[in-house]
């Protein structure tokens, strides 16, 4: 495939390592003398540890050490906030073992370390924890009564509440002539990496020097509060970034393990290994969503919105992770969505309870706040028999609204703006393609026995937050070139994206381009990937250091003729004057012989201008109303990203995204018992999407409005195929069911959910 | 549990002696004796297929079989597909379709296609998802690897691609 690349659905570099068994996962790094870790966990959801008797553990035949809490001859540091730090989230930090009382199922109380972790298990069984339990919280109500106290010393279970608006929503409602209001549940389910987490920590305390093998998306952020955990300088810690088997948001945050590991690998004098077992990952790796929206509307009698107000709770989990408040938070922001929405106002409440810690999962508080809202407009579309496109339609923000300033929704976040862009346009071009003209009539047909219903959303979607990304284009005199980055790769096809816009800045083969990232040994700085910021930040600083880099060739071209650069012209890898040419390789070599290198650095910085992805899903389902279950027929999604860098991987995003939320709207769900079990604690309970039952399936990316924010125009693309998928197949499946009157307002939609509904009334 | 044996089997064409406790998995075996560390482990369990290989042409979980099972069989792991450098076609269609993101489950899915292939060279796309309806990937959504097995299908029979 020849330039430009940029645009064009070139083959990913990373296959060819990944198809023949030859990537290095972190599992597969073996280092001499190393041993391994595995965690006793918290059988109990709230309890206090009495007593740890670790003797018989202990003297297990290839046990090396076994410890908890008191072992550690160390301050046990504060897990560290990094997003959405709200104030009073300071009381419910966790630190990385459990000391006196256990919060959650699945909370590290002891460690042992083993030459295989075939007898690192068999250590944990014989680990003795006398237990006081305590009464379990497993709902934001029982939080909110406060009768049980998870952290005494915080007073309460509030982790922090705020409120958050703009103009004035009580005059809204009061002069309105329409309101609505209803409460919404999007359950508990979490990010489910293929690859489970795991880490090797090489400490060598002498040096010094904490080298963190398996590390990922954050890793200078997490390389500073490692290094202040373990009172190192941070040049003493290495975190490097092995392949890596999915991200979506759960991997690469600061997590117990991070310290844990590197804890053992000093107490034991070589590299210790762990890996997260299944079992593990569903109770120890963050969860997500799982909050409680009431909202209320208030509309005019031909559907313009007038105002919303809500109250927000989200189930945090037993500690404020690093993630801090950005699930709630984010799905009171966007709540209003990509509608006109004067007044708003949201009571945003973040409650602690005996569960698995929360944090990000792809979409984090936008699929909740869609569905929400979307499934909210339908009801009203039908109260005031309005159809739900023109209802959307007559509420949309125009091109002439933006962009638009939606006011500080979230604290500390005064500025967010929606950029420009074309909403009705991304709606216009979904109802076209999913054929919704045929449809609208037709919303709860019988065809072959099954009940059919068309539902569609809208949504809107930021990017690329955080800090500035870096990236070096270093040439080598034997013609490769080097492109480092700060950003990392969690599966998504990173190299292969930096490397098209490297290519076509320097017009050369991508072949020839080697794409190293994510490690601190790589670069000075970066800020990491998250909030699909990959394409955005470390392309354009990739673009930019290629600008740079022509730049540099240019100068050294003129150093080697002697001449003036004017007369120079850089083209297809090489300087050029009338009948001769430099290429990279040979200006790369003269500047070795002048002690120098031929490299450019580059920092992209979007100085917090954000662009935001918007678009709309549909989802045709039939419904059989005799066992409750629902087939996903048809589905089809517009976004628009700006400009599609590959648009195979961006289908690749929009439709992996797309499946995900479809498990999220039938099948994920993180089940507690009242004592704060985890009942879906494997994959047999758990249950995930797979190839059976897809629906036809049409993503479409659209380009019609490049981001004013960065050189290359891109949006971000990761997210937008999920955040709409409840919203969309709630309002499918209720348009089946009108003539059952049946309502979605809480997920997952499972068989059993559905049948209950329909034999309360009589079908 | 602890009791060593000694076992004999084929791996990717070469015969393998190994010094094993009875307890040892043929997963574990594969990726910590033998260091063929493509097969990957991604539940433990047999759910989540990422541990699939061929044991005498058949797909097995390696997680749920224990290497001592594993005598005098001929096991092909994704290190095996490739001929040297060459992919497979298998492989190759997973790469021109796009079906693979992170990779951590695509040996898995990619030794299940092999012996979906062998017994059912012509399938339908229903065949297919159907077949590869016991493993499990976070990333792609499935479409691209069912678009990818058919073309692999496509290319055994010498069909235009």
């Amino acid at each position: 495939m020849n330039a430009p690349y940029i645009g064009q659905s070139v083959k990913r570099l990373e296959d060819q390592r990944l198809l023949t068994g030859a990537g290095r996962y972190i599992d597969d790094i073996k280092l001499p003398g190393m041993l391994v870790m595995a965690i006793y966990r918290s059988p109990h959801a709230h309890a206090r540890i009495r007593g740890i008797d670790l003797t018989a553990a202990r003297a297990v035949p290839g046990v090396t050490d076994v410890f908890a809490a008191n072992d550690i001859d160390m301050n046990l540091p504060e897990i560290p906030l990094r997003l959405a730090p709200f104030d009073g989230f300071e009381r419910f930090l966790q630190r990385p073992i459990a000391a006196n009382k256990a919060r959650y199922v699945g909370e590290p109380v002891a460690v042992v370390i083993a030459t295989d972790r075939y007898i690192a298990e068999d250590a944990l069984g014989l680990i003795e924890v006398d237990f006081e339990p305590l009464p379990a919280i497993t709902t934001v109500d029982q939080a909110a009564a406060g009768d049980t106290l998870i952290h005494e010393d915080a007073g309460e279970n509030m982790g922090t509440r705020y409120t958050v608006g703009r103009g004035d929503t009580d005059k809204a409602f009061a002069d309105a002539p329409y309101t609505r209001r209803e409460r919404f549940v999007t359950n508990r389910h979490g990010a489910v990496p293929m690859e489970t987490r795991g880490l090797i920590a090489e400490f060598e305390p002498d040096i010094p020097l904490l080298r963190l093998h398996g590390a990922t998306k954050v890793n200078f952020f997490n390389r500073r509060h490692l290094a202040a955990a373990f009172d190192l300088p941070e040049t003493a810690v290495e975190l490097i970034e092995t392949d890596v088997g999915g991200g979506f948001g759960a991997r690469g945050e600061l997590y117990p393990e991070d310290y844990l590991v590197p804890i053992s690998s000093r107490r034991a004098g070589c590299p210790v290994k762990w890996i997260e077992d299944r079992r593990e990952n569903l109770t120890a790796t963050n969860h997500s969503r799982d909050i409680v929206c009431d909202v209320e509307i208030a509309a005019t009698e031909d559907g313009c919105i007038l105002g919303m107000r809500a109250i927000v709770q989200g189930d945090m989990g037993a500690y404020i992770r690093t993630n801090g408040g950005v699930v709630p938070s984010k799905a009171a922001q966007f709540l209003p969505g990509p509608y006109r929405v004067p007044d708003f106002s949201c009571d945003v409440q973040f409650l602690i309870t005996n569960k698995t810690p929360v944090g990000t999962f792809r979409g984090p508080g936008r699929f909740e706040a869609n569905f929400c809202r979307e499934r909210l407009l339908d009801m009203m579309a039908a109260d005031l028999g309005i159809d739900p496109a023109e209802l959307r339609h007559r509420n949309l923000m125009e091109p002439a609204d933006l962009p638009y300033r939606i006011g500080e929704l979230v604290p500390g976040d005064p500025d967010a703006t929606f950029d420009r862009g074309n909403y009705p346009s991304a709606l216009n071009r979904l109802l076209d393609e999913v054929g919704y003209d045929d449809w609208k009539d037709r919303q709860g047909d019988i065809i072959d026995g099954r009940t059919h219903g068309l539902g569609i959303a809208c949504f809107i979607e930021s990017s690329a937050a955080g800090p500035p990304e870096s990236a070096t284009i270093t040439i080598r005199p034997d013609g490769r070139t080097e492109i480092r980055t700060g950003a990392s790769s969690v599966g998504q096809g990173t190299e292969t994206g930096l490397a098209q816009i490297c290519a076509d800045g320097l017009g050369i083969d991508i072949a020839t381009i080697d794409v190293f990232h994510g490690s601190t040994t790589l670069v000075e700085t970066g800020g990491g990937t998250f909030h699909s910021r990959n394409t955005v930040m470390a392309g354009n600083a990739t673009r930019i250091a290629a600008d740079a880099l022509r730049d540099r060739a240019l100068d050294l071209g003129a150093l080697r003729w002697n001449c003036e650069t004017a007369g120079l012209d850089y083209r297809d890898g090489a300087v050029r004057r009338s009948g001769e040419s430099l290429s990279l390789a040979e200006l790369a070599t003269f500047a070795e012989t002048r002690g120098e290198r031929l490299f450019a650095d580059a920092t992209f910085d979007n100085e917090k201008k954000l662009s935001y992805s918007y678009g709309a899903h549909a989802a045709l389902v039939a419904v059989d109303v005799a066992t409750g279950m629902v087939e996903v027929k048809k589905y089809v999604l517009t976004e628009e990203i700006g400009r599609a860098l590959n648009p195979a991987m961006v289908q690749g995003q929009a439709i992996g995204g797309l499946v995900q939320g479809l498990g999220g709207t039938f099948l994920d769900h993180m089940v507690y018992d009242d004592d704060g079990q985890l009942l879906t604690g494997s994959f047999a309970d758990y249950l995930l999407p797979t190839s059976d039952g897809l629906p036809e399936i049409t993503a479409i990316a659209l380009e019609e409005s490049p981001s004013e924010f960065n050189l290359m125009g891109f949006k971000g693309a990761g997210e937008g195929g999920i955040v709409a998928v409840a919203a969309a197949v709630g309002n499918a499946v209720s348009h089946a069911l009108c003539a059952h009157d049946i309502s979605i307002t809480e997920l997952p939609i499972t068989p059993d959910s559905l049948r209950k509904a329909l034999r309360d009334i009589g079908a | 549990m602890t009791s060593n044996h000694r076992i004999t089997l084929t791996v990717n064409g070469q015969t393998q002696d190994c010094e094993i406790e009875a307890r040892l998995t043929l997963a574990d075996c594969l990726r910590e004796k033998l260091n063929l560390t493509g097969t990957h482990l991604g539940c433990e369990h047999g759910v989540c297929g990422a541990c699939t290989v061929l044991v005498d042409g058949a797909a097995v979980r390696s997680c749920l079989m224990f290497a001592v099972q594993a005598q005098d069989t001929d096991i092909k792991t994704v290190e095996g597909l490739a001929d040297g450098d060459q992919l497979s076609d298998l492989q190759q269609a997973f790469h021109d379709n796009f079906a693979l993101q992170c990779g951590f489950c695509t040996p898995g899915f990619m030794t299940t296609a092999e012996a979906f292939l062998s017994e059912n060279p012509t399938p339908t796309r229903a065949e297919v998802q159907s077949a590869i309806s016991g493993n499990i990937c976070r990333c792609t959504g499935y479409v691209s690897i069912i678009d990818a097995i058919l073309d692999a299908a496509a290319r055994h029979r010498g069909d235009a691609t």
